[in-house]
């Protein structure tokens, strides 16, 4: 089994985002980054699976030289080796750009599974996925919660409005991996340690015969519309509270 | 033919609310175009519905009554939206930022060399081209997109655009479109337990936090939530803690939300929840600290004991009836 795990790095949620100076895009100055949490539940389904049919895990991401941290914490939970696909510009391109790079990174690996995370929670665009499947004329299966191996085929569990479908795919394919999934492993001492001699290779869009063109562009950046400061609810008993909250829901912001 | 089109989204043989909020915004953009609006319907036993997509202000329905398409699949859907658009040549393409209009924009962006606006809360017509404002790291920033691809796609959030009946009717054209390999087979759909809302669709969220303490006291949400035909979500720290499902968690990294009303019961307001609930239109939160972050973005602030507050809210609400 050859498992290929796309790896993004994205801003901790902790973060406080700032509009940089051009507008377009953000300031990364105070900004601590992080493997994308649904990136993580995608390196470890392949770990599973490599660990049940064994196999190998290659965890490959695009961006900035400092994306190495993110794919070395990957390699630290287990992974093989890892490509770096390095390009300064790369960090909040559009996504089927990014689409197009990775496939063209993935292709020469021949992988029979193909796990990103279901989105990356800085763009929220969650694109990549099916395009990538689209350029590597394979099959995608999206926002997955559970998954089963089969005979060249695998039968997974996407959660829709209301709903859980329960979908079959051959082999090989794209998953996108939703929280659920799995319950990631951290990195264990020796695990980070290992993963300081792992093979890591870099590429730049040259080699790979790409570039980050794409066809759609940030014109501008803006804070979130504020919103008018709150009242407090005021009364002397829950009963108090709670007729003067509802009769404010009803007849004043017309909601219930 | 060009103008704007929306890709249909049904279930069981009725399209879905998003259909009609997609088709209301594309309306808006076609009307500042100077073109009109084309939806797209894949899939058997639609013929009747399709001619009332025109109160919505759709001009014409490209009706493919396929039934390799009556369920979805991705790579059905971007085939046959791809080949059609290959001859109608539309100019901007609007569907759901819904489960399906998410997993079809990329492969379907892919096909037509194209890319996305995804999950937009707004839109409007400058210089002849579609300007998507979308909200991203889960709503801390909002950005203006413009799609230079052509078509330019862009899927809505739902429960964001208002939809809007203008009364007219549409014309159906039957059309075929080359559907290729659907190498993904759904095997079946397993209904969630009591018909629950989706979150992401929900009007009305009782969410709580970790003030809830144990999962059991998640009763009295689910009590208030049903006298409100709501839907009860939850904190990451209160999913963290295994008293509610992963499908419940809104933020940052579960879902975001834009209920009309949003009330947060004993969450304290981390920025990753805030971001996920930030953009609902009337907030309310329930939390004895007053100086919980969460009381900043509320429109109204309840500062007492949730045990006491809540229950006697859903007493309230049972008088409103």
């Amino acid at each position: 089994m050859n498992i290929v795990v796309c790896i993004k790095q994205v801003p901790d949620t902790e973060s406080q985002i700032k509009i940089g100076a051009d507008g377009k895009s953000i300031a990364t100055d105070d900004i601590k980054w992080v493997m994308n949490p649904y990136d993580e539940f995608g390196v470890e389904e392949a770990l599973r699976i490599q660990k049940a049919k064994g196999g190998t895990v290659t965890v490959v991401g695009a961006g900035p030289k400092r994306v190495t941290e993110a794919l070395r914490t990957a390699l630290a939970m287990g992974a093989d080796k890892a490509v770096l696909i390095e390009d300064e510009g790369l960090y909040g391109a559009d996504p089927m750009a990014v689409a197009k790079i990775l496939a063209a990174a993935i292709k020469p690996l021949t992988p029979d599974l193909v796990f990103l995370g279901q989105r990356a929670i800085d763009d929220d665009a969650g694109l990549v996925g099916s395009a990538l499947a689209e350029y590597l004329d394979m099959p995608n299966l999206s926002v997955v919660t559970k998954l089963d191996l089969g005979e060249g085929s695998v039968t997974a569990q996407r959660p829709v409005e209301g709903q859980t479908l329960v979908l079959e795919s051959p082999l090989p394919a794209v998953v996108t991996a939703q929280k659920g999934l799995n319950e990631p492993r951290y990195a264990s001492l020796p695990g980070i340690m290992k993963a300081k001699k792992k093979p890591l290779e870099v590429k730049t869009l040259a080699d790979l015969g790409v570039d980050a063109a794409g066809k759609a562009s940030v014109v501008a950046l803006s804070p979130p519309p504020s919103r008018a400061a709150g009242k407090t609810i005021s009364g002397e008993t829950p009963q108090e509270l709670a007729a003067a909250l509802a009769k404010a829901l009803r007849d004043e912001a017309k909601v219930i | 033919m060009a103008g704007v089109w929306v890709i249909a989204e049904h279930r069981d043989g009725a399209f879905r609310k998003i259909t009609f909020e997609a088709a209301s915004a594309a309306k808006t953009v076609a009307d500042g175009l100077g073109t009109q609006v084309t939806a797209v319907v894949l899939g058997g036993g639609l013929e009747a519905a399709c001619a009332d997509l025109g109160k919505y202000g759709v001009a014409k329905v490209l009706y493919a009554d396929s039934p390799e398409l009556t369920v979805y699949s991705t790579e059905g859907y971007a085939a046959a939206v791809a080949d059609l658009a290959k001859s109608g040549a539309p100019d901007v393409i609007i569907f759901g930022a819904s489960m399906q209009g998410k997993d079809l924009a990329g492969r379907l962006a892919a096909k037509l060399d194209t890319s996305v606006a995804v999950d937009c809360t707004a839109l409007k017509v400058d210089g002849g081209k579609l300007i998507a404002t979308r909200p991203i790291y889960a709503g801390k920033i909002y950005a203006d997109v413009l799609v230079t691809g052509s078509p330019q796609i862009a899927t809505l959030r739902p429960n964001v655009f208002d939809v809007v009946e203008t009364g007219g009717s549409a014309a159906v054209e039957k059309v075929s479109p080359a559907v290729g390999a659907i190498r993904v087979k759904q095997v079946e759909a397993l209904a969630e337990e009591g018909g629950k809302i989706d979150l992401t669709e929900a009007t009305i969220i009782v969410s709580g936090g970790r003030g809830m303490k144990e999962a059991d006291n998640f009763k009295i949400l689910e009590a208030l939530a049903d006298v409100l035909g709501g839907t009860v979500g939850a904190s990451r720290s209160a999913v963290d803690a295994g008293w509610r499902s992963h499908h419940d968690q809104v933020g940052q990294t579960g879902k975001v939300v834009t209920p009309n009303l949003y009330i947060a019961c004993g969450i304290s307001g981390a920025i990753q929840h805030l971001a996920g609930m930030g953009s609902s239109k009337v907030i309310v939160a329930i939390n004895k600290d007053a100086d919980a972050p969460i009381h900043t973005k509320a429109d109204y602030c309840v500062v007492a004991d949730l045990f006491d507050v809540v229950p006697a809210l859903t007493e309230e609400c049972k008088k409103l009836g």
